[in-house]
């Protein structure tokens, strides 16, 4: 039931904590490059959505498959080494390490993987001048706005050139002004390394930076794209 | 919005005279501007003339002849792909929109469908003035700014609608 040609596809998702069904036969899919908004009002079931797709949370039945390989057969480690190396995260609050740099937050993943720290802080640098915030590069998080974190965030997730970046209303805590320059880099980023996007967000004016969307409701979504 | 259609949805609980569908309009969607019974009649011709109604018995009385119309299958279809087409953005669409999620409960299809195909032409139209404001200048940023907030406060009014459909169901049918 893989769509062709997707890079990360999930079909008839189940998922319950306790009496609640947070997902309840949910499908979704992706293509590389492609930014998908998975929209839907509080409680709907989008993040849980995309905690299950980025493999943070196990559904109870369902598939979800990750370049042609089902999830459900990769071991803790091979899924921990996914999130790693191959997929992004960007969340609303509380993403950086205050103790560190801002360069030494963008270059964490790259350091978690083994690279050197000349090596992981010079490709940070190159992704902090992407999202024009190079010059915070010696700063701590406390001492920039919450719309230079939110960029410092976005080059960490890109820094490892995921293939898929997974953003939870990373927006949500911004300004309109900062939120939209963020989506701006954010989206040119993806669409210069062909990255998929899958952005949760209920802002539509967030949501119109994708291609197209998923809307989920009551645990279940629908593909706006196949409807229409 | 489309009298037409309204008529025709509201024909789909059973067949009625002009008066009653008047009534009916007026209860359910003419607010503070009933229909004129001259506009029931036009439209009903019409909608005769065009096969989507049909006459399903005339009553003699004192006054004149009382025509009862009844929806024909074509005129099922004819709502069924009205309510289907995601409308055009325009300010002041809700009223359209309204009429249509009404329309819908009322004759048990499904509403939140409708409110679904319209946002995503909402979303349609914003990706193509977001695009535009990224690749403009200034005074095209404001211009998108502005059409991309009336846009966004429509599809506001249909996140809300969407989360009382329930209630709204239950008020449209009792």
């Amino acid at each position: 039931m893989t769509p062709a040609g997707s890079l990360l596809a999930a079909h008839d998702l189940h998922k319950a904590y306790g009496p609640t069904h947070a997902l309840d036969g949910a499908g979704f899919s992706i293509h590389p490059g492609e930014i998908v908004a998975v929209m839907g009002p509080s409680g709907s079931g989008k993040s849980t959505l995309l905690h299950c797709l980025a493999g943070i949370v196990t559904p109870d039945s369902g598939s979800i498959t990750y370049n042609g390989l089902e999830m459900a057969t990769m071991n803790d480690s091979r899924r921990s080494a996914l999130r790693r190396s191959e997929f992004g995260f960007v969340f609303q609050f509380g993403q950086l390490v205050p103790e560190l740099t801002c360069v030494e937050n963008v270059a964490l993943p790259l350091r978690l993987n083994g690279t050197s720290r000349k090596e992981a802080e010079r490709t940070a640098l190159t992704w902090m001048e992407r999202l024009e915030v190079d010059d915070l590069a010696a700063k701590r998080p406390g001492e920039v706005s919450g719309g230079q974190g939110q960029r410092v965030a976005v080059a960490r997730s890109l820094v490892t050139g995921p293939r898929v970046l997974f953003a939870d209303e990373p927006t949500g805590a911004l300004d309109s002004l900062n939120g939209e320059r963020v989506m701006e880099l954010l989206t040119d980023a993806a669409r210069s390394t062909n990255a998929a996007v899958v952005l949760v967000t209920h802002e539509t004016r967030v949501a119109a930076y994708s291609d197209r969307e998923v809307v989920v409701r009551d645990g279940r979504s629908r593909d706006m794209e196949r409807v229409v | 919005m489309s009298i037409g259609h309204t008529l025709l949805g509201l024909l789909e609980s059973g067949p009625r005279h002009g008066y009653d569908l008047k009534r009916a309009f007026d209860a359910k969607f003419g607010h503070d501007r009933p229909l004129h019974y001259g506009q029931v009649y036009s439209t009903m011709s019409r909608l005769l003339k065009n096969g989507l109604v049909e006459v399903d018995g005339i009553e003699a009385g004192d006054g004149p002849e009382r025509k009862r119309y009844a929806i024909t299958e074509a005129g099922v279809t004819d709502v069924q792909q009205w309510l289907a087409t995601p409308e055009k953005p325009e300010p002041y669409l809700q009223s359209t929109l309204y009429t249509k999620v009404v329309l819908a409960l009322l004759t048990h299809r499904d509403a939140s469908g409708i409110l679904d195909t319209q946002r995503s032409e909402h979303l349609r139209m914003m990706r193509i003035l977001t695009d535009r404001k990224r690749k403009g200048d200034l005074a095209d940023q404001l211009i998108c700014d502005h059409a991309l907030f009336h846009l966004e406060a429509d599809l506001r009014w249909l996140e809300l609608t969407a989360a009382r459909l329930g209630k709204l169901a239950e008020a449209v049918t009792r």
